[in-house]
């Protein structure tokens, strides 16, 4: 159970949704048989539009879902893949739990927090990196395993991570 | 005679995923044969329960048998297939496995339950991380399509079906069944109270069932080469098919490994064909069997333990989801049911008042014992802190699986805990404990 707020965006705009982004959404609301039935699937939406999502894209979905804005938020704050704040451009996702956490993830994770100079949950200040840390990720036979956004990087070790962030433009 | 795999028969072969290799190898000839030759859904869920299937999301529940519980008169409401793709349980990556590499036996598997149930409408709820997995999955479903296996009138045969991939966003407690289905109606989710059970209302309040990715990879295997055959797999009557175990920690080959249902414990850590023994020649102290929800095993324990549910359920603790963490005898077990409980703290859906307050609790003790911090009647809190969560205080069993790392470790390893608080260090090594950081 964790606490989570999400970011206003800072120009106080409504978000729109691009045609293309509408028309997906369409497509998605199509799958199911109630609008709420499609919170998650347009949530991703919102996040692959704008890389997170901010207060206002969240009262979009609330508006075009029929939803009330409350309960877009009490969704949004459950589940922790969405972004609420923006995010630096490569999310880099160590796992921490039992099997990866055997196999020293914790060092992994000293290690980029030094390498990168943040905490976990920090983004660098020119927006390049934020550093996170999961739980179980399902790589526990290639421990331990990481994600750059959506790719799998395992197993991870210092020397590999430290080449895998020299080689992002 | 060697086992030949089943579900793993085509994984890690060249394009695996793609639709032509899958109709080479014989694929979606099942379901032709199920749809046009005469099989009713009934004489499917009948052949299912012969094979005796039982889920392998968790709970080993007989499929067959749930399948049954669908109404016969559902009131003109549909019934719904839930595949539940939510691999989240620590120690698990089979799901993850037989979706990036064997798309379509799934599919397959899925077509055939959700004829058996007599539904339209399926979903695979799939994980948010699995990003890789759902394009997978989403390109297979389309492939389908393309050749007539979903959609309308699939074969002539007059039964129609789609398939949609919805993918979840981070949140373990989705794996449990109601709390999927909360989750694919658009909201938190936090499970709900049964009965109903979802076979009678479950999501849309219409008649649901929820099965696991490799229970639909099995039922196209069963009704391939027939139940007498799934049956005979296995270690008795109650425990039948071939099975995937996920083997990870201190061993010399992690991975994923089919063998019948049943297999030794022992033979999964050292034998050639699985684990090849303990990494750096260290003894076992102490192996999950299920995952991060089932007591842990001390190395006496795993001596004569076949890896069934019936087996573990002799050891008590529990099969789960075939997630077998091994752990050597430098691992300091404090820090490791630390991790544990961090991990059940974090994903307490806050629901319910004794899992919502009882798992941090029982992280900030763990962590003061691993700190140098604690005190010796920590130890007897930890058990009373336990006790208070579990059995029936709440309404889903997370708080039941929060505990069983606790208690487990705390009865069969009291040793370590109080030699952590009188020592303040581990008993593993001569290291100074960490530096308090919570």
């Amino acid at each position: 159970m964790t606490s989570r707020r999400y970011a206003v965006e800072p120009t106080g705009r409504p978000a729109e949704f691009p045609p293309a982004a509408r028309e997906r959404i369409e497509r998605i609301l199509a799958r199911y048989p109630t609008k709420q039935a499609a919170l998650l699937p347009v949530l991703w939406v919102a996040q692959e539009t704008w890389g997170w999502i901010s207060k206002e894209a969240a009262e979009e979905v609330a508006r075009i879902l029929e939803l009330t804005p409350a309960h877009v938020s009490g969704v949004l704050t459950f589940y922790t893949m969405y972004n609420l704040e923006p995010v630096g451009r490569y999310l880099l996702q160590f796992c921490t739990s039992i099997s990866c956490h055997l196999a020293g993830a914790e060092g992994l994770v000293d290690h980029c927090r030094k390498r990168l100079g943040i905490e976990l949950g920090g983004t660098t200040p020119d927006r390049k990196f934020t550093m996170v840390e999961v739980e179980c990720i399902a790589g526990c036979d290639r421990a331990p395993s990481m994600m750059l956004n959506d790719t799998y990087h395992e197993p991870m070790d210092a020397a590999k991570l430290d080449a895998l962030i020299a080689s992002l433009p | 005679m060697k086992f030949e795999p089943v579900l793993l028969a085509r994984a890690g072969r060249e394009r695996s995923q793609a639709i032509d290799t899958y109709l080479a190898d014989g694929g979606y000839e099942t379901l032709r044969k199920v749809l046009t030759g005469g099989w009713t859904p009934e004489a499917v869920t009948e052949e299912v329960k012969k094979s005796g299937l039982r889920g392998r999301g968790g709970a080993g529940f007989p499929t067959g048998v749930k399948w049954g519980f669908v109404p016969k008169d559902t009131r003109g409401k549909p019934v719904y297939l839930l595949c539940n793709a939510d691999e989240s349980e620590p120690g698990t990556f089979k799901d993850r496995l037989l979706m990036e590499e064997d798309p379509h036996q799934m599919i397959e598997g899925q077509i055939i339950s959700a004829y058996a149930i007599k539904c339209r409408n399926s979903y695979v709820y799939i994980r948010g991380e699995f990003f890789h997995g759902a394009r997978v999955v989403q390109r297979a479903i389309d492939e389908a399509y393309e050749k007539g296996f979903l959609g309308e009138n699939i074969l002539g045969s007059g039964f129609s079906h789609d398939i949609t991939v919805h993918r979840g966003a981070g949140a373990y407690i989705c794996g449990e069944e109601t709390g999927l289905i909360e989750s694919l109606e658009g909201k938190r989710g936090q499970p709900r109270v049964k009965p109903p059970f979802p076979a009678v209302v479950g999501v849309f309040g219409a008649p649901t069932i929820v099965n696991n990715v490799e229970t639909l990879c099995c039922v196209t295997h069963v009704l391939k080469r027939g139940a007498d055959w799934f049956a005979k797999i296995g270690r008795n009557e109650k425990n039948t098919g071939p099975k995937l175990y996920c083997l990870s920690g201190h061993v010399n080959r992690p991975g994923v490994y089919e063998a019948p249902m049943g297999l030794p414990m022992k033979e999964l850590l050292f034998g050639d064909d699985y684990g090849r023994g303990m990494k750096d020649g260290r003894r076992v102290k102490a192996v999950i069997p299920g995952g991060a929800s089932a007591p842990m095993l001390t190395a006496e324990e795993i001596e004569d333990c076949p890896l069934d549910f019936d087996g573990l359920v002799a050891k008590k603790s529990m099969l789960g989801s075939a997630a077998i963490v091994v752990m050597n005898e430098d691992t300091c077990i404090v820090d490791a049911a630390r991790n544990l409980a961090k991990f059940f703290s974090h994903e307490s859906c806050g629901q319910c008042t004794p899992c919502r307050e009882g798992t941090p609790w029982l992280y900030r003790v763990l962590t003061r014992i691993e700190t140098g911090e604690g005190r010796l009647e920590d130890i007897d809190l930890l058990e009373k802190i336990s006790n208070q969560m579990a059995n029936g205080m709440t309404i889903c069993v997370f708080a039941d699986a929060a505990i069983a790392p606790v208690l487990s470790s705390v009865g069969k390893f009291r040793d370590e805990y109080r030699h952590h608080v009188e020592h303040k260090k581990c008993l593993v090594d001569s290291r100074a404990v960490v530096e308090a950081t919570v």
